[in-house]
């Protein structure tokens, strides 16, 4: 480790640490913050909706014009959940492949950076084409966020939620860019640690929101 | 791909990224995610039975369950387990004043009440 600190020094810090990597740490502790009021807000109104549709419940007339069933759609969130999941693998085996490149055994088409990066992207955009999808079919079904309490709630999480992921897919295309224009190794770690740490926190924030929006009654 | 993951690249600065150990291998991020994939199936399992739904230990199991989860990326996927304690504290500080602030305020708002 010492052999490998003395060969790329960086300008000093006071803690010895880059501040690239403090400042996403940093950013990502807000962060926590940030989606801690967003979910707590959702809770605490959670059935305290007045009219229909509510998230588990159905709802029928009068309080809803029409007898409306629980608007979750658990199965598709699940899929949705589990392809955010695999997206944080392809985006570990992405920062690998940076790291490792030119080492043997990184050489083939599993050990490139482009092919995790692209995976990645993708099943970002796939998680964000099953959110387009859960939006369209509740503002078809009648929630929308002027319908009631649980309408407001869930369209801010969610949608801050999906803002962020959007920014995330934006991130690793731009790295997959690079990748492609000069190629990203080793000494491009750093900056993909980087991304990743943001993308794995998309990540995080999503598996709290599937339990205590989605699957807590 | 190799299951040898190292950070003895000499391209590579450790200390800048701060980390203090080597990352898990190909083979242990493969499992992490096994393991990912079984507690979320073991969630929504959990979630379509009703005599389970209506037992008060359905909560606390789901929330255990992505507890386990969001350790699990924190640690493995996000390397905070071999990182410096610089980065424990910027992120374990703040969740623990955002997790704090969100108990007060469901009491404050009556959540708990009649419980």
């Amino acid at each position: 480790m010492s052999s490998a600190v003395a060969s790329h020094a960086h300008p000093a810090t006071s803690t010895g640490l880059d501040h690239r990597k403090v400042a996403i740490w940093a950013f990502i502790g807000s962060e926590c913050m940030l989606f801690a009021s967003l979910i707590s807000t959702y809770l605490i109104y959670k059935g305290r909706s007045v009219v229909g549709p509510f998230p588990h419940e159905a709802c029928n007339p009068p309080l809803c014009a029409t007898p409306l069933k629980p608007i979750l759609n658990i199965p598709v969130t699940s899929v949705s959940t589990f392809v955010l999941l695999m997206s944080s693998l392809a985006m570990v085996l992405a920062l690998a492949a940076v790291e490792n490149k030119g080492k043997p055994g990184y050489e083939g088409i599993l050990g490139s950076s482009k092919l995790w990066l692209l995976v990645t992207a993708i099943l970002g955009t796939m998680f964000l084409g099953f959110q387009a999808y859960e939006f369209t079919s509740f503002v078809h079904e009648g929630l929308t966020i002027k319908t009631n309490l649980f309408g407001s709630s869930f369209f801010t999480l969610t949608g801050f939620h999906g803002a962020h992921v959007t920014v995330g897919v934006l991130w690793l295309l731009t790295l997959l860019a690079i990748d492609m224009k000069r190629g990203l190794g080793p000494k491009d770690a750093l900056i993909v640690d980087i991304s990743a740490l943001y993308w794995h926190f998309v990540d995080v924030v999503w598996i709290a929101i599937f339990t205590l929006v989605y699957l807590i009654k | 791909m190799a299951d040898q993951f190292t950070h003895t690249n000499a391209d590579i600065d450790v200390h800048k990224m701060g980390e203090m150990h080597e990352h898990p291998t190909w083979k242990e991020y493969k499992w992490v995610a096994l393991i990912l994939t079984i507690i979320t199936i073991l969630e929504v399992w959990a979630y379509y039975l009703p005599s389970f739904v209506a037992s008060p230990a359905f909560v606390p199991t789901l929330l255990l369950m992505s507890a386990v989860k969001f350790a699990i990326v924190v640690l493995f996927y996000m390397h905070l387990r071999y990182d410096h304690k610089l980065f424990k504290s910027l992120f374990t500080g703040p969740l623990i004043i955002a997790i704090s602030t969100a108990i007060a305020l469901l009491f404050l708002f009556g959540k708990f009440a009649g419980r």
